[in-house]
């Protein structure tokens, strides 16, 4: 028996229409107006949380919650008690790129902001201008690029090889890693929960019984995909306290 | 069989051709991350099990092996985007 099954091509499942300014670089689509909201709520949950009572409730929770999170498990465990100045960005961060994250599985939005590449690049180049505009400030721009290319404790001949090498790791391959891996992760998992909806869908209407395995995985799915949230938000995040914090201690 | 080729389109081998890339690419790319993030992962949980109280550590250096690890799979799934026929 053939099904019925025609897949989307991928551009009809991330590119929207433009709604204004169509043509222009600056065309809103229905991905800007996501992004807009997700500044919009992480701003108005913070702002919600200002006057801390001693008990806390509703947005203080969240925002308590948010702050001992990034506090215990990401800058303590990277950078040390010296690194939590730089607490309220990695704050900023996580919980901005986990509400870009979450729209992909909200009814009537489905569409994770992440899932174009636009804005983790736009991250990705803030965390790499940030972790090298450290560097170069607390020790000095020679004194950083020779830490970078001369590890320490390695016999000389071995820096024919190792510092082509940091230089591609420090200046190319992070950055660019760090932007592929969010957005390519929630590309895959948009296009998962697409795959199954399309085959669970192409399935109800040919047997209606044969629909309740797609129909089971997807709703599996929509549980991976939001660990996949949350994990990517706070990958991006560690590796961002990682980066910041081998530029402040270099090459132990 | 040859009657068959000789009566498509033009461009419908380059395209079938490309479609078979892509999946060679991901495929060969997802390979090694596979195996290594098995080793990370693995070699974690016996960090964890044999030294409850260092399971923080580990997992927070856990994660960051596997975000190094998988990073080349990715690079082979954007590239399956990339390639065009």
């Amino acid at each position: 028996m053939i099904l019925g099954l025609e897949f989307p091509p991928i551009s009809h499942v991330v590119e929207w229409p433009a709604l204004l300014f169509d043509g222009t670089p600056f065309a809103i689509n229905k991905v800007v107006i996501l992004m807009w909201v997700s500044v919009i709520i992480v701003f108005l949950v913070f702002a919600a949380a200002r006057g801390q009572k001693l008990v806390p409730t509703g947005a203080q929770n969240v925002a308590e919650t948010a702050i001992e999170f990034i506090d215990d498990q990401i800058v303590l465990q990277t950078m040390g008690p010296e690194g939590l100045r730089f607490t309220p960005f990695l704050l900023t961060l996580f919980t901005f790129i986990f509400t870009c994250n979450i729209w992909g599985l909200i009814p009537g939005a489905q569409m994770p902001v992440n899932a174009r590449i636009a804005l983790p690049v736009f991250m990705a180049l803030l965390v790499y201008v940030i972790y090298h505009t450290v560097g170069i400030v607390r020790h000095g721009p020679i004194k950083y690029m020779k830490d970078i290319m001369f590890l320490p404790g390695v016999p000389w001949p071995m820096y024919i090889l190792l510092t082509p090498i940091e230089l591609i790791t420090k200046f190319i391959t992070q950055p660019l890693s760090l932007a592929v891996r969010l957005f390519a992760n929630l590309l895959a998992g948009h296009l998962l929960l697409v795959s199954f909806a399309v085959i669970t869908q192409a399935l109800f209407t040919a047997t209606i019984i044969g629909a309740a395995l797609p129909l089971a995985l997807l709703i599996f799915l929509y549980g991976f995909e939001l660990l996949v949230a949350i994990l990517q938000a706070y990958i991006f995040t560690i590796l961002c306290a990682v980066y910041i914090d081998s530029a402040m201690h270099p090459a132990h | 069989m040859l009657h068959l080729l000789a009566q498509q389109e033009p461009g419908e081998l380059a395209e079938g051709l490309t479609a078979v890339g892509r999946g060679i690419v991901y495929g060969g790319a997802a390979i090694g991350p596979g195996i290594g993030i098995g080793i990370v992962v693995g070699n974690a949980i016996t960090a964890m099990a044999r030294q409850p109280e260092a399971a923080g550590m580990v997992r927070t250096t856990m994660f960051l092996g596997i975000a190094f690890t998988e990073a080349l799979a990715l690079f082979g799934f954007v590239l399956a985007f990339i390639i065009s026929g």
